[in-house]
């Protein structure tokens, strides 16, 4: 294993309060030793890399990534999408269940994990909270936990039935592991492609209500004040609408443990970005409105946010050169998610970089108990993001190490970036030129 | 950041909606939105020209220049009248419709259409179920392209037909309009507003020029939100109170293969919305009556009033192949400018 020096870069690891100028030194894919500038000893054949005026920080986690794999290749490849992940800035990821076949056992959690799908960085498979995610008969969270699964869920397919789901927060609160809700009661949404509205009406599109969303938040945080269960974790992906924010607040407030994240597309875009039927536009949840998004806004920098996540979800160019209708849904996200938070949360919006960092490393790795990540103390896992945080740049869609390139933010101007990514002392991503 | 004692909320000043890059052709006819009062002055008056001029003269001025007609859905007058009005400038036509074609065995829309424009197609007029449908072909194939009605979107060339037929009745000889042109005309869309592409055209096109237009219907087939298309249109729910301030009533079909499930108590809804002849008479008695066709003959209107003495709906369809003539020939010949080629 490589040696690995970090030199006279900016430090911001916000779990651990650090904010300053730092050298790294990395080894044997930890994080072996930390100092002021020029103060590391015994650093003699590492490889250094120049970070001055540069930003270091925890590699980014993001808790929400379609990978495709096994089964839809030809969208996206563990090997691809992590490569975009790296290009990102992101260190780990969370994939998504709604594979072929679906990520119910142990064996394709393990097929997952295999050195043989090269990926570039680390993936943390999110196992099915059901048989074949229909909301029918719970997994074996206890095997799929000891296979690698960090959490289930039914992402895209919501657990409707109440016993269900009871039985799902419960069964994984016993094994430590989080429920994850795609919330959306499909019964109010069927044939729907884009959020309710007038909107919607105009362009003859059947909506979504936000009600679909904010109900099943509602419902499951019933189910979970029910269970008088403190172990059990009820985390709401990609948050959309404010009523089901308000719930969530409510939640905690009542010392429920709820957590939410929200997507970059879900604080910046509203359905008014659907233009005239954009299928880079269409994702389950839509983009919701104005003021659907300014409540993520400010939820995100009154912190009832807990991460930010991308749901990255790549599809191949010809499944979206559709009618809207038929176009599938999803986004692709992991290599425009930083540099969209630091141009509108940071820059545009007064958060600070180390909060922002947070919401995109700490904090998700808590959520998903991820040990030794999301944070650079010693001991911890050498997963760096080197960046530089005043660059601007503008994404072009066809330059993406994804297979995919269905992203609303082509020709955005973004502001963050990334030099280096290192996943566990191996540098996975460098910036040419 | 703000205190806890004055939760004044932030300015947010999110990023901007881009502007539309639609339409691509200035050939195209995609929304009654996309055309200025000018242009529908311009369509107006041409379709009065190419309906008065000689056939033997009309027909050199598309002269063997080829349209494909693309039809995913079965239609009548708009079919043939788009037919008739091309070959009547003596364009060669094509129809390709979802049966009979390769659209059965999976070809998409984009596949189409660019295999009708690689076979020398110069415009394509397009009728299809899908919502938007028209934006995807014209994004494709960059054809001036003509949206004969998406999904429960839009049907431009109804909503200028339509205004042609208003115009002929209650503005006789008036071919250029303005903001002023129907001010003082109420027009009232009955029935199934939800799922009809008529009704929202016709939403887009009216008021721009000053009328009124009343949205009437049952919840179910009126959502309170489709007030909020654009100005100048409002919901009057009481069928009886809409015809009373109505110059012209334009009666819908419940588009039974759009409801999606939805169930309808067909015995309530005559009693609130068909037109009968009483009710013409009681309230309406010197209004345009209006259809947009199919009619199904004893839901929303009574024969009698179908053949009767206000209704126009035949002048509506005759209007079809005068305006289609002039906006065929405008998709033939427009110029990036606005002006003729």
């Amino acid at each position: 294993m490589t040696a690995i020096l970090i030199r006279g870069g900016h430090l911001i690891d916000p779990a651990a309060g650090v904010d300053g100028l730092k050298d790294i030194f990395l080894k044997d894919g930890r994080v072996a030793e930390i100092g002021g500038p020029g103060k590391l000893k015994s650093t003699n054949g590492a490889e250094v890399l120049d970070a001055t005026g540069l930003t270091v920080a925890p590699g980014l986690i993001d808790m929400h990534v379609h990978l495709r794999e096994p089964g839809q290749g030809y969208k996206e490849t563990i090997a691809t999408g992590t490569a975009a992940a790296a290009a990102g800035g992101f260190t780990a990821v969370a994939a998504m269940p709604n594979t072929i076949p679906v990520n119910d056992s142990p064996e394709t959690t393990r097929w997952m994990l295999a050195p043989e799908r090269n990926a570039a960085i680390r993936v943390f498979p999110i196992a099915a909270a059901t048989r074949g995610s229909k909301g029918e008969a719970i997994n074996d969270y206890a095997a799929l936990k000891s296979a690698g699964a960090v959490a289930v869920t039914d992402d895209g397919h919501p657990i409707l039935k109440d016993n269900i789901m009871r039985e799902t927060l419960a069964a994984a609160a016993r094994v430590g592991l989080s429920v994850i809700q795609h919330a959306e009661d499909t019964r109010m949404t069927q044939g729907a492609s884009m959020n309710a509205g007038a909107m919607a009406f105009k362009l003859g599109l059947r909506g979504m209500p936000t009600e679909a969303e904010s109900g099943l938040v509602e419902r499951d945080i019933r189910l979970v004040t029910e269970l008088r269960d403190t172990r059990v974790h009820l985390h709401v992906a990609h948050t959309s609408t404010a009523a089901a924010l308000a719930a969530v607040r409510q939640a905690r407030r009542s010392g429920l443990r709820v957590t939410c994240e929200v997507a970059p597309h879900h604080f910046l875009l509203t359905e008014e970005h659907v233009g005239l039927y954009n299928t880079n536009a269409k994702m389950n949840p839509p983009l919701r409105s104005a003021a659907d998004r300014d409540a993520m806004i400010e939820a995100i920098l009154d912190g009832v946010v807990d991460a930010i996540a991308t749901d990255h979800a790549p599809h191949a160019v010809h499944e979206k050169e559709v009618e809207f209708e038929h176009a599938p849904n999803g986004i692709t996200g992991l290599e425009t998610a930083l540099g969209l938070c630091i141009r509108w949360l940071h820059k545009e919006w007064k958060m600070p970089l180390g909060r922002v960092l947070s919401l995109l490393s700490a904090q998700p790795a808590a959520l998903l108990n991820l040990k030794g990540r999301g944070t650079l103390t010693v001991g911890s896992f050498a997963d760096v993001v080197i960046f530089d945080p005043k660059a601007e740049w503008t994404h072009n869609a066809r330059d993406t190490k994804s297979k995919s390139r269905n992203t609303p933010f082509d020709g955005w101007t973004m502001q963050g970036k990334v030099r280096w990514t290192i996943s566990e002392g191996r540098v996975a991503y460098t910036r040419e030129g | 950041m703000n205190s806890a004692a004055t939760p004044t909320r932030r300015q947010l000043h999110p990023p901007p909606v881009p502007a539309s890059p639609f339409p691509y052709n200035p050939g195209s006819l995609l929304s009654a939105s996309d055309l200025s009062l000018e242009e529908v002055s311009r369509i107006l008056n041409r379709a009065t020209i190419l309906e008065n001029a000689d056939p033997l003269v009309r027909d050199r001025i598309l002269a063997k220049r080829r349209l494909a007609l693309l039809f995913y859905e079965s239609s009548t007058r708009t079919r043939t009248s788009f037919e008739l009005a091309a070959k009547g400038l003596g364009a060669d036509t094509t129809l390709v419709s979802s049966l009979s074609s390769s659209i059965e065995k999976g070809e998409s829309l984009k596949d189409t259409g660019l295999t009708l424009r690689a076979l020398g197609a110069e415009a394509i007029i397009l009728r299809h179920n899908s919502s938007g449908a028209a934006w995807l072909l014209e994004a494709e194939t960059r054809l001036p392209v003509l949206n004969a009605g998406d999904g429960m979107h839009e049907h431009p060339t109804q909503a200028l037909l339509d205004l042609r037929t208003i115009l002929a009745h209650l503005r006789p000889g008036v071919e250029t309009v303005d903001k002023e042109t129907l001010a003082g005309v109420t027009v009232t869309l009955v029935g199934d507003i939800q799922h009809s592409r008529v009704a929202r055209s016709n939403m887009l096109l009216l008021p721009r020029m000053g009328a009124r237009v009343l949205l009437c219907g049952p919840k179910e087939l009126l959502p309170e939100l489709a007030e909020q298309v654009g100005p100048g249109v409002t919901i009057e729910r009481d069928f009886d109170a809409a015809l009373r301030q109505s110059q012209a009533v334009m009666m819908l079909r419940i588009q039974a293969e759009r409801l999606a499930g939805l169930q309808l108590d067909l015995a309530q809804y005559k009693a609130d919305y068909q037109l009968t002849g009483p009710r013409l008479a009681e309230h309406a008695p010197t209004a345009l009556v209006m259809h947009p066709g199919p009619i199904i003959r004893g839901l929303e209107v009574t024969s009698g009033v179908a053949d009767g003495v206000q209704s126009v709906i035949l002048e509506q369809v005759k209007n079809g192949v005068a305006i289609r003539m002039a906006v065929v020939e405008r998709a033939l010949t427009a110029t990036p400018e606005g002006g003729r080629a």
